[in-house]
Protein backbone atom coordinates (compact mmCIF):
# COMPACT_ATOMS: atom_id res chain seq x y z
CA UNK A 1 0.00 0.00 0.00
CA UNK A 2 2.61 2.25 0.53
CA UNK A 3 4.68 1.37 -2.17
CA UNK A 4 1.18 1.95 -3.86
CA UNK A 5 1.79 5.76 -2.71
CA UNK A 6 5.00 5.88 -2.98
CA UNK A 7 4.51 5.45 -6.55
CA UNK A 8 1.49 7.54 -7.09
CA UNK A 9 -0.67 4.86 -8.30
CA UNK A 10 -4.17 4.93 -7.48
CA UNK A 11 -4.71 1.38 -5.79
CA UNK A 12 -8.29 -0.64 -6.55
CA UNK A 13 -10.23 -1.38 -4.27
CA UNK A 14 -9.38 -5.51 -3.67
CA UNK A 15 -5.76 -4.23 -3.58
CA UNK A 16 -6.82 -2.21 -0.20
CA UNK A 17 -8.60 -4.69 1.40
CA UNK A 18 -5.88 -7.31 0.64
CA UNK A 19 -3.36 -4.93 1.81
CA UNK A 20 -5.23 -4.17 5.03
CA UNK A 21 -5.92 -7.72 5.68
CA UNK A 22 -2.06 -8.79 5.19
CA UNK A 23 -0.83 -5.64 7.66
CA UNK A 24 -3.75 -6.98 10.35
CA UNK A 25 -5.14 -3.49 9.99
CA UNK A 26 -8.55 -4.80 9.33
CA UNK A 27 -8.98 -6.27 13.12
CA UNK A 28 -9.95 -3.77 16.13
CA UNK A 29 -7.29 -1.74 17.82
CA UNK A 30 -7.54 -3.52 21.20
CA UNK A 31 -6.25 -6.56 19.74
CA UNK A 32 -3.56 -5.15 17.22
CA UNK A 33 -2.78 -3.64 20.38
CA UNK A 34 -1.94 -6.68 22.34
CA UNK A 35 -0.77 -8.37 18.66
CA UNK A 36 1.59 -5.14 19.13
CA UNK A 37 2.77 -5.63 22.39
CA UNK A 38 2.89 -9.19 22.54
CA UNK A 39 5.65 -9.28 19.25
CA UNK A 40 7.50 -6.46 20.87
CA UNK A 41 8.06 -8.13 23.99
CA UNK A 42 10.16 -10.61 22.29
CA UNK A 43 12.00 -7.88 19.95
CA UNK A 44 9.45 -8.63 16.73
CA UNK A 45 8.95 -4.93 15.91
CA UNK A 46 7.13 -6.03 12.83
CA UNK A 47 8.21 -4.96 9.23
CA UNK A 48 8.27 -1.40 7.49
CA UNK A 49 5.52 -0.46 5.69
CA UNK A 50 7.39 0.86 2.86
CA UNK A 51 10.70 -0.97 2.54
CA UNK A 52 9.51 -4.65 4.01
CA UNK A 53 12.59 -5.18 6.27
CA UNK A 54 12.25 -5.73 9.55
CA UNK A 55 11.66 -2.39 11.84
CA UNK A 56 14.41 -3.35 13.99
CA UNK A 57 17.17 -3.55 11.87
CA UNK A 58 16.94 -0.73 10.00
CA UNK A 59 16.49 1.76 13.18
CA UNK A 60 19.58 -0.18 14.82
CA UNK A 61 21.16 1.01 11.45
CA UNK A 62 20.30 4.12 11.78
CA UNK A 63 20.99 4.80 15.73
CA UNK A 64 24.68 4.34 15.78
CA UNK A 65 24.67 8.08 14.17
CA UNK A 66 22.41 9.74 16.21
CA UNK A 67 23.98 8.02 19.33
CA UNK A 68 26.96 9.68 17.94
CA UNK A 69 25.62 12.77 17.37
CA UNK A 70 23.93 13.02 20.93
CA UNK A 71 26.76 11.85 22.88
CA UNK A 72 29.43 14.36 20.91
CA UNK A 73 26.74 17.15 21.90
CA UNK A 74 26.59 16.00 25.25
CA UNK A 75 30.45 16.26 25.64
CA UNK A 76 30.31 19.46 24.03
CA UNK A 77 27.57 21.01 26.15
CA UNK A 78 29.16 19.63 29.57
CA UNK A 79 33.01 20.81 28.51
CA UNK A 80 31.76 24.03 27.26
CA UNK A 81 28.83 24.98 29.98
CA UNK A 82 30.23 23.44 32.99
CA UNK A 83 33.75 26.00 33.18
CA UNK A 84 31.43 28.94 31.84
CA UNK A 85 28.79 28.64 34.48
CA UNK A 86 31.53 28.25 37.27
CA UNK A 87 33.18 31.53 35.74
CA UNK A 88 29.69 33.51 35.63
CA UNK A 89 28.95 33.24 39.15
CA UNK A 90 32.76 33.33 40.73
CA UNK A 91 32.30 36.37 38.92
CA UNK A 92 28.72 37.70 39.17
CA UNK A 93 28.16 40.93 37.41
CA UNK A 94 31.90 41.68 36.27
CA UNK A 95 32.46 41.76 32.71
CA UNK A 96 33.02 37.52 32.29
CA UNK A 97 29.64 37.20 34.35
CA UNK A 98 27.80 39.62 31.70
CA UNK A 99 29.09 38.45 28.58
CA UNK A 100 28.47 34.89 29.45
CA UNK A 101 25.09 35.69 30.18
CA UNK A 102 24.42 37.77 27.06
CA UNK A 103 25.74 34.29 25.25
CA UNK A 104 23.30 32.28 27.11
CA UNK A 105 20.42 34.53 26.35
CA UNK A 106 21.69 34.69 22.72
CA UNK A 107 21.64 30.63 22.80
CA UNK A 108 18.28 30.01 24.14
CA UNK A 109 16.53 32.36 21.58
CA UNK A 110 17.85 31.32 18.65
CA UNK A 111 16.13 28.30 16.87
CA UNK A 112 18.34 25.68 15.92
CA UNK A 113 17.14 24.87 12.26
CA UNK A 114 17.96 28.50 11.73
CA UNK A 115 21.56 28.33 13.17
CA UNK A 116 21.94 25.18 11.65
CA UNK A 117 21.53 26.87 8.09
CA UNK A 118 23.48 29.98 9.37
CA UNK A 119 26.27 27.74 10.25
CA UNK A 120 26.10 26.54 7.05
CA UNK A 121 26.17 29.38 4.94
CA UNK A 122 28.75 30.77 6.59
CA UNK A 123 31.81 27.73 6.72
CA UNK A 124 30.40 25.48 3.72
CA UNK A 125 29.21 28.12 1.34
CA UNK A 126 31.09 31.09 1.72
CA UNK A 127 34.33 29.91 3.19
CA UNK A 128 34.29 26.11 1.75
CA UNK A 129 36.12 24.97 5.35
CA UNK A 130 33.70 22.31 6.34
CA UNK A 131 31.18 19.98 4.34
CA UNK A 132 27.90 21.14 4.49
CA UNK A 133 26.20 17.87 4.47
CA UNK A 134 25.71 14.32 5.21
CA UNK A 135 28.07 11.86 7.53
CA UNK A 136 31.34 11.39 7.09
CA UNK A 137 34.56 11.98 9.14
CA UNK A 138 35.16 14.53 12.23
CA UNK A 139 34.47 17.53 9.84
CA UNK A 140 31.27 16.25 9.37
CA UNK A 141 30.58 16.51 13.18
CA UNK A 142 31.38 19.53 13.62
CA UNK A 143 28.23 21.56 12.67
CA UNK A 144 25.39 19.70 13.51
CA UNK A 145 26.87 18.74 16.83
CA UNK A 146 27.20 22.88 17.75
CA UNK A 147 23.92 23.14 15.92
CA UNK A 148 22.79 20.86 18.87
CA UNK A 149 24.47 21.49 21.52
CA UNK A 150 24.00 25.38 21.30
CA UNK A 151 20.91 25.61 23.48
CA UNK A 152 21.55 22.80 26.15
CA UNK A 153 24.94 24.81 26.71
CA UNK A 154 23.21 28.15 27.21
CA UNK A 155 20.37 26.37 29.56
CA UNK A 156 23.09 24.52 31.64
CA UNK A 157 25.55 27.85 31.88
CA UNK A 158 22.37 29.56 33.40
CA UNK A 159 21.90 26.32 35.78
CA UNK A 160 25.25 26.01 37.07
CA UNK A 161 25.49 29.78 37.36
CA UNK A 162 22.96 29.55 39.87
CA UNK A 163 23.98 26.20 41.57
CA UNK A 164 27.43 27.61 41.95
CA UNK A 165 25.67 31.25 43.64
CA UNK A 166 23.61 28.85 45.72
CA UNK A 167 26.77 27.08 47.29
CA UNK A 168 28.90 30.03 47.58
CA UNK A 169 27.64 31.34 50.76
CA UNK A 170 27.22 27.91 52.52
CA UNK A 171 28.91 28.04 56.02
CA UNK A 172 30.95 25.05 55.40
CA UNK A 173 32.66 27.44 52.78
CA UNK A 174 33.01 29.86 55.39
CA UNK A 175 34.42 27.36 57.55
CA UNK A 176 36.84 26.32 54.88
CA UNK A 177 38.29 29.18 54.20
CA UNK A 178 38.37 29.51 58.27
CA UNK A 179 41.03 26.84 58.26
CA UNK A 180 42.81 28.01 55.77
CA UNK A 181 41.80 25.78 53.04
CA UNK A 182 43.68 27.14 49.21
CA UNK A 183 40.94 29.29 47.31
CA UNK A 184 41.44 26.15 44.57
CA UNK A 185 40.38 23.51 46.80
CA UNK A 186 37.46 25.76 48.50
CA UNK A 187 36.13 26.04 44.68
CA UNK A 188 36.48 22.59 43.50
CA UNK A 189 35.73 20.75 46.32
CA UNK A 190 32.97 22.47 48.86
CA UNK A 191 31.61 24.68 46.19
CA UNK A 192 32.05 22.47 42.54
CA UNK A 193 31.08 19.33 43.95
CA UNK A 194 28.33 20.47 45.67
CA UNK A 195 26.72 22.38 42.42
CA UNK A 196 27.10 19.33 40.38
CA UNK A 197 24.06 17.57 41.90
CA UNK A 198 21.45 20.23 40.17
CA UNK A 199 23.19 19.96 37.24
CA UNK A 200 22.99 16.37 37.47
CA UNK A 201 19.12 16.24 37.15
CA UNK A 202 19.57 19.50 34.47
CA UNK A 203 21.87 16.96 32.17
CA UNK A 204 19.62 13.97 32.57
CA UNK A 205 16.36 15.79 32.15
CA UNK A 206 18.13 17.36 28.95
CA UNK A 207 18.70 14.21 27.22
CA UNK A 208 15.80 13.78 26.19
CA UNK A 209 15.31 17.17 24.75
CA UNK A 210 18.86 16.58 23.00
CA UNK A 211 17.54 13.57 21.13
CA UNK A 212 14.69 15.64 20.29
CA UNK A 213 16.30 18.05 18.89
CA UNK A 214 18.65 15.91 17.27
CA UNK A 215 15.46 15.34 15.19
CA UNK A 216 15.43 18.77 14.14
CA UNK A 217 19.40 18.87 13.39
CA UNK A 218 19.76 15.44 11.55
CA UNK A 219 16.79 17.17 9.38
CA UNK A 220 18.90 20.02 8.70
CA UNK A 221 21.80 18.58 7.77
CA UNK A 222 20.71 15.80 6.45
CA UNK A 223 22.50 13.03 8.63
CA UNK A 224 21.44 9.67 8.26
CA UNK A 225 20.19 9.34 11.97
CA UNK A 226 16.75 7.51 13.51
CA UNK A 227 15.25 11.42 13.85
CA UNK A 228 15.11 11.76 10.36
CA UNK A 229 14.41 8.47 9.50
CA UNK A 230 11.20 8.59 11.71
CA UNK A 231 10.55 11.99 10.13
CA UNK A 232 10.03 10.41 7.21
CA UNK A 233 8.39 7.30 8.25
CA UNK A 234 5.83 9.86 9.76
CA UNK A 235 4.63 10.94 6.07
CA UNK A 236 4.65 7.34 4.84
CA UNK A 237 2.15 6.93 7.77
CA UNK A 238 4.98 3.38 8.07
CA UNK A 239 3.38 3.16 11.54
CA UNK A 240 5.52 -0.47 13.18
CA UNK A 241 8.83 2.19 12.51
CA UNK A 242 7.77 4.96 14.25
CA UNK A 243 6.04 2.54 16.89
CA UNK A 244 9.72 1.47 17.29
CA UNK A 245 10.91 4.51 17.37
CA UNK A 246 8.76 6.05 20.27
CA UNK A 247 9.92 3.12 22.31
CA UNK A 248 13.14 3.21 21.68
CA UNK A 249 13.32 7.36 22.46
CA UNK A 250 10.93 6.37 25.54
CA UNK A 251 13.51 3.52 26.98
CA UNK A 252 16.21 6.12 26.61
CA UNK A 253 14.37 8.70 28.38
CA UNK A 254 13.81 6.28 31.27
CA UNK A 255 17.13 5.12 31.67
CA UNK A 256 18.42 8.46 31.26
CA UNK A 257 16.44 9.36 34.07
CA UNK A 258 17.44 5.82 36.26
CA UNK A 259 21.83 6.88 35.84
CA UNK A 260 20.65 10.21 37.22
CA UNK A 261 19.39 8.84 40.64
CA UNK A 262 22.18 6.18 39.78
CA UNK A 263 24.29 9.59 39.60
CA UNK A 264 22.81 11.45 42.78
CA UNK A 265 23.77 8.78 45.16
CA UNK A 266 27.49 8.57 44.30
CA UNK A 267 27.39 11.99 44.56
CA UNK A 268 25.37 12.62 47.62
CA UNK A 269 25.99 10.50 50.63
CA UNK A 270 23.22 12.05 52.20
CA UNK A 271 21.07 10.33 49.67
CA UNK A 272 22.41 6.99 49.65
CA UNK A 273 22.48 6.03 53.30
CA UNK A 274 18.96 7.12 53.30
CA UNK A 275 19.69 9.56 56.18
CA UNK A 276 17.42 13.01 56.88
CA UNK A 277 19.04 15.90 55.02
CA UNK A 278 21.14 18.24 58.04
CA UNK A 279 20.19 21.64 58.46
CA UNK B 1 0.67 50.81 36.99
CA UNK B 2 3.52 50.67 39.42
CA UNK B 3 4.48 47.51 37.88
CA UNK B 4 4.20 48.64 34.31
CA UNK B 5 6.71 51.52 35.58
CA UNK B 6 9.28 49.25 37.35
CA UNK B 7 9.35 47.05 34.41
CA UNK B 8 10.17 49.64 31.92
CA UNK B 9 13.04 51.05 33.57
CA UNK B 10 15.45 48.80 32.44
CA UNK B 11 16.66 49.59 28.77
CA UNK B 12 17.11 46.08 27.14
CA UNK B 13 13.31 44.97 28.73
CA UNK B 14 12.04 48.54 27.41
CA UNK B 15 13.63 47.55 24.12
CA UNK B 16 12.08 44.21 24.27
CA UNK B 17 8.19 45.56 25.19
CA UNK B 18 8.12 47.94 22.21
CA UNK B 19 9.57 45.06 20.03
CA UNK B 20 7.26 42.30 21.57
CA UNK B 21 4.62 45.00 20.79
CA UNK B 22 5.17 45.60 17.63
CA UNK B 23 5.44 41.92 16.65
CA UNK B 24 2.12 41.91 18.25
CA UNK B 25 0.76 44.88 15.81
CA UNK B 26 1.93 43.27 12.72
CA UNK B 27 0.67 40.35 13.43
CA UNK B 28 -2.81 41.82 14.38
CA UNK B 29 -2.61 44.52 11.28
CA UNK B 30 -0.84 42.34 8.81
CA UNK B 31 -3.02 42.69 5.81
CA UNK B 32 -3.08 46.04 5.97
CA UNK B 33 0.53 46.64 6.13
CA UNK B 34 1.10 44.93 2.85
CA UNK B 35 -0.60 45.12 -0.45
CA UNK B 36 0.82 41.69 -1.55
CA UNK B 37 -1.20 38.62 -0.83
CA UNK B 38 0.79 36.38 0.93
CA UNK B 39 -0.46 33.31 -0.99
CA UNK B 40 -0.36 35.13 -4.00
CA UNK B 41 1.60 32.92 -6.75
CA UNK B 42 3.14 34.35 -9.66
CA UNK B 43 5.70 32.19 -11.63
CA UNK B 44 6.47 34.63 -14.21
CA UNK B 45 8.09 36.90 -10.81
CA UNK B 46 10.07 34.19 -9.25
CA UNK B 47 13.46 35.09 -7.15
CA UNK B 48 13.40 38.44 -7.85
CA UNK B 49 15.78 40.68 -5.93
CA UNK B 50 14.86 43.25 -3.39
CA UNK B 51 12.95 46.17 -5.88
CA UNK B 52 10.47 49.03 -5.10
CA UNK B 53 7.33 46.34 -5.50
CA UNK B 54 8.86 43.67 -3.36
CA UNK B 55 10.68 45.59 -0.51
CA UNK B 56 11.99 41.82 -0.05
CA UNK B 57 12.07 40.08 -3.07
CA UNK B 58 9.97 37.32 -4.52
CA UNK B 59 10.15 33.62 -2.89
CA UNK B 60 10.67 30.34 -5.07
CA UNK B 61 6.77 30.54 -6.26
CA UNK B 62 6.83 34.62 -6.74
CA UNK B 63 5.46 35.22 -3.22
CA UNK B 64 6.27 38.21 -1.92
CA UNK B 65 8.73 37.79 1.01
CA UNK B 66 7.82 40.94 3.03
CA UNK B 67 3.79 39.88 3.16
CA UNK B 68 4.93 36.39 3.97
CA UNK B 69 7.04 37.61 6.88
CA UNK B 70 3.97 39.25 7.93
CA UNK B 71 1.58 37.19 7.87
CA UNK B 72 3.81 34.62 9.65
CA UNK B 73 3.69 36.87 12.92
CA UNK B 74 0.17 35.58 13.01
CA UNK B 75 0.67 31.78 12.89
CA UNK B 76 3.36 32.03 15.41
CA UNK B 77 1.30 34.30 17.76
CA UNK B 78 -1.93 33.02 17.19
CA UNK B 79 -0.57 28.92 18.26
CA UNK B 80 1.00 30.31 21.26
CA UNK B 81 -1.69 32.30 22.27
CA UNK B 82 -3.88 29.48 22.18
CA UNK B 83 -1.30 26.94 23.89
CA UNK B 84 -1.45 29.59 26.76
CA UNK B 85 -4.90 29.90 27.20
CA UNK B 86 -5.38 26.28 27.24
CA UNK B 87 -2.54 25.54 29.73
CA UNK B 88 -3.72 28.64 31.68
CA UNK B 89 -7.12 27.41 31.65
CA UNK B 90 -6.17 23.57 32.64
CA UNK B 91 -3.20 24.10 35.32
CA UNK B 92 -5.34 26.72 37.04
CA UNK B 93 -8.57 24.39 37.64
CA UNK B 94 -6.21 21.25 38.15
CA UNK B 95 -3.85 23.10 40.13
CA UNK B 96 -6.22 25.01 42.30
CA UNK B 97 -8.60 22.17 42.89
CA UNK B 98 -5.85 19.85 44.21
CA UNK B 99 -4.54 22.76 46.43
CA UNK B 100 -7.98 23.67 47.90
CA UNK B 101 -9.48 20.32 48.00
CA UNK B 102 -6.36 18.42 49.23
CA UNK B 103 -6.25 14.66 50.47
CA UNK B 104 -7.27 12.37 47.59
CA UNK B 105 -8.69 14.78 45.33
CA UNK B 106 -4.72 16.61 45.34
CA UNK B 107 -2.96 12.86 45.50
CA UNK B 108 -4.50 11.89 42.28
CA UNK B 109 -4.54 14.92 40.58
CA UNK B 110 -0.68 15.11 41.54
CA UNK B 111 -0.26 10.73 40.24
CA UNK B 112 -1.45 12.73 37.14
CA UNK B 113 0.54 15.73 36.61
CA UNK B 114 3.47 13.42 37.54
CA UNK B 115 2.45 10.77 34.44
CA UNK B 116 2.69 14.24 31.92
CA UNK B 117 5.78 15.57 33.29
CA UNK B 118 8.00 12.18 31.95
CA UNK B 119 7.33 12.95 28.00
CA UNK B 120 9.95 15.12 26.47
CA UNK B 121 7.78 17.57 24.34
CA UNK B 122 9.22 16.63 20.92
CA UNK B 123 8.68 13.22 21.04
CA UNK B 124 5.28 13.34 22.31
CA UNK B 125 4.64 15.87 19.55
CA UNK B 126 5.95 13.55 16.88
CA UNK B 127 3.91 10.55 18.57
CA UNK B 128 0.47 12.76 18.68
CA UNK B 129 1.30 13.96 14.58
CA UNK B 130 2.30 10.10 13.66
CA UNK B 131 -1.09 8.82 15.45
CA UNK B 132 -3.23 11.69 13.99
CA UNK B 133 -1.56 13.42 11.21
CA UNK B 134 0.58 16.62 10.74
CA UNK B 135 -1.13 20.09 11.32
CA UNK B 136 -0.95 22.67 13.60
CA UNK B 137 -4.32 21.46 15.80
CA UNK B 138 -1.79 18.33 16.59
CA UNK B 139 1.23 20.51 17.45
CA UNK B 140 -0.91 22.32 19.59
CA UNK B 141 -2.36 20.14 21.10
CA UNK B 142 1.37 18.28 22.17
CA UNK B 143 2.71 21.28 23.15
CA UNK B 144 -0.45 21.75 26.15
CA UNK B 145 0.13 18.16 26.81
CA UNK B 146 3.36 18.62 27.87
CA UNK B 147 3.92 21.74 30.08
CA UNK B 148 0.45 22.13 31.74
CA UNK B 149 1.74 19.87 34.25
CA UNK B 150 4.18 22.20 35.56
CA UNK B 151 1.63 24.88 35.70
CA UNK B 152 -0.58 23.11 37.56
CA UNK B 153 2.18 21.30 40.46
CA UNK B 154 3.33 25.16 40.57
CA UNK B 155 -0.51 26.98 40.94
CA UNK B 156 -0.91 23.70 43.82
CA UNK B 157 1.75 24.76 45.62
CA UNK B 158 1.03 28.56 45.82
CA UNK B 159 -2.73 27.66 46.34
CA UNK B 160 -1.51 25.79 49.35
CA UNK B 161 0.56 28.60 51.20
CA UNK B 162 -2.54 31.27 50.12
CA UNK B 163 -5.16 28.77 51.98
CA UNK B 164 -4.06 29.35 55.19
CA UNK B 165 -3.48 32.75 54.80
CA UNK B 166 -5.16 35.84 57.40
CA UNK B 167 -7.73 37.52 54.51
CA UNK B 168 -8.49 33.69 53.07
CA UNK B 169 -9.50 32.47 56.67
CA UNK B 170 -11.48 35.59 57.25
CA UNK B 171 -13.22 35.49 53.95
CA UNK B 172 -14.35 32.00 54.99
CA UNK B 173 -15.27 33.14 58.32
CA UNK B 174 -17.59 35.65 56.73
CA UNK B 175 -19.47 32.45 55.05
CA UNK B 176 -17.91 33.05 51.72
CA UNK B 177 -18.65 30.38 49.20
CA UNK B 178 -15.93 27.83 47.88
CA UNK B 179 -15.89 28.75 44.51
CA UNK B 180 -16.51 32.42 45.38
CA UNK B 181 -13.35 31.97 48.11
CA UNK B 182 -10.97 30.63 45.47
CA UNK B 183 -11.97 32.49 42.39
CA UNK B 184 -11.72 36.06 44.78
CA UNK B 185 -9.29 35.48 47.00
CA UNK B 186 -6.81 32.68 46.00
CA UNK B 187 -6.69 33.12 42.33
CA UNK B 188 -5.75 36.76 42.58
CA UNK B 189 -2.57 35.72 44.20
CA UNK B 190 -1.96 33.11 41.91
CA UNK B 191 -2.39 35.22 38.55
CA UNK B 192 0.81 37.24 38.51
CA UNK B 193 3.18 34.54 39.34
CA UNK B 194 1.75 32.74 36.55
CA UNK B 195 1.55 34.68 33.73
CA UNK B 196 5.09 35.72 34.50
CA UNK B 197 6.40 32.00 34.00
CA UNK B 198 3.67 31.75 30.62
CA UNK B 199 6.00 34.94 29.61
CA UNK B 200 9.08 33.08 29.89
CA UNK B 201 7.72 29.71 28.08
CA UNK B 202 6.54 32.05 25.15
CA UNK B 203 9.56 31.85 22.93
CA UNK B 204 10.11 28.65 23.97
CA UNK B 205 6.86 27.25 22.71
CA UNK B 206 7.34 29.03 19.35
CA UNK B 207 10.26 27.12 18.76
CA UNK B 208 8.74 24.08 19.07
CA UNK B 209 5.93 25.19 16.81
CA UNK B 210 8.48 26.54 13.95
CA UNK B 211 10.26 23.98 14.51
CA UNK B 212 8.17 21.20 14.11
CA UNK B 213 6.51 23.72 10.97
CA UNK B 214 9.96 23.22 9.86
CA UNK B 215 10.11 19.77 9.80
CA UNK B 216 6.51 19.63 7.66
CA UNK B 217 4.68 18.16 10.67
CA UNK B 218 3.03 21.55 11.88
CA UNK B 219 1.62 24.34 9.74
CA UNK B 220 1.15 23.27 6.32
CA UNK B 221 2.56 24.79 3.20
CA UNK B 222 1.16 27.26 1.88
CA UNK B 223 0.30 28.96 4.91
CA UNK B 224 2.61 31.50 5.64
CA UNK B 225 4.54 30.83 9.05
CA UNK B 226 8.15 31.47 9.47
CA UNK B 227 9.26 27.83 9.56
CA UNK B 228 7.32 26.34 6.67
CA UNK B 229 9.41 29.67 4.69
CA UNK B 230 12.72 28.11 5.78
CA UNK B 231 11.92 25.06 4.52
CA UNK B 232 10.59 26.58 1.06
CA UNK B 233 13.66 28.12 1.02
CA UNK B 234 16.21 25.83 2.34
CA UNK B 235 16.87 24.09 -1.63
CA UNK B 236 18.11 27.82 -2.58
CA UNK B 237 20.95 28.60 0.30
CA UNK B 238 23.59 28.26 -2.68
CA UNK B 239 21.91 30.97 -4.66
CA UNK B 240 19.57 32.60 -2.75
CA UNK B 241 20.20 32.86 1.54
CA UNK B 242 18.30 35.81 1.88
CA UNK B 243 15.42 33.95 1.56
CA UNK B 244 16.29 31.87 4.66
CA UNK B 245 17.62 34.83 6.84
CA UNK B 246 14.78 36.89 6.78
CA UNK B 247 12.46 33.65 7.98
CA UNK B 248 14.94 32.95 10.90
CA UNK B 249 16.08 36.79 12.13
CA UNK B 250 12.18 37.05 12.77
CA UNK B 251 11.88 33.87 14.71
CA UNK B 252 15.00 34.86 16.65
CA UNK B 253 13.96 38.63 17.61
CA UNK B 254 10.27 37.61 18.25
CA UNK B 255 11.79 35.01 20.64
CA UNK B 256 14.55 37.22 22.17
CA UNK B 257 12.13 39.70 22.94
CA UNK B 258 9.65 37.45 24.79
CA UNK B 259 12.70 35.87 27.05
CA UNK B 260 13.61 39.28 27.61
CA UNK B 261 10.40 40.60 28.59
CA UNK B 262 9.47 37.27 30.62
CA UNK B 263 12.77 37.84 32.85
CA UNK B 264 11.90 41.77 33.38
CA UNK B 265 8.51 40.81 34.54
CA UNK B 266 9.93 38.42 36.72
CA UNK B 267 12.66 40.98 38.35
CA UNK B 268 9.84 43.70 38.48
CA UNK B 269 7.88 40.87 40.52
CA UNK B 270 10.56 39.29 42.73
CA UNK B 271 13.60 41.77 42.93
CA UNK B 272 15.31 39.75 45.46
CA UNK B 273 14.97 36.21 43.70
CA UNK B 274 18.39 37.13 41.85
CA UNK B 275 20.49 34.00 41.81
CA UNK B 276 17.92 32.12 39.09
CA UNK B 277 17.53 35.20 36.74
CA UNK B 278 19.89 36.37 34.20
CA UNK B 279 19.87 39.59 35.76
CA UNK B 280 19.23 43.12 34.31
Amino acid sequence: MAYLRLSQIPPTEEALVEARHMLGLDRSFPVQYFTWLGKALRLDFGRSYVTGKPVLDEILYYLPATLLLTGVSLLLTLVVSVPLGVLAALYKDRIPDQLTRAFAFFGVSIPSFWLGFLLVYLFSVRLGWLPALGRGGAAHMILPAITLSLMSISINIRFFRASVLENLHHRFVLYARARGVPERRVVGRHIFRNSLIPIVTAVGMHLGELFGGSVVVENVFAWPGVGRYAVTSIFNRDYPVLQCFLLLMTGIFVLCNLGVDVLYAWLDPRIRFGGEEQP
Amino acid sequence: MTLLRTLLSGRTTRLAFVAACAVLLVALFAPLLSSWDPDDIDLSQKLQAPSREHLLGTDHLGRDVLARLLHGARASLGSVAVIVAAILLLSLSVGSVAGYAGGMVDAFLMRLCDTFLTFPTFILAMFLIGILGAGMTNVILAIVCTHWAWYARIIRGLVLSLKTREHVLAARVAGTGQFRLVMRHILPGVLPQILVLATLDIGHMMLHVSGLSFLGLGVQPPTAEWGVMINDARQYIWTQPQLLFYPGLAIFVTVMAFNLLGDGLRDALDPVGETGGWGK
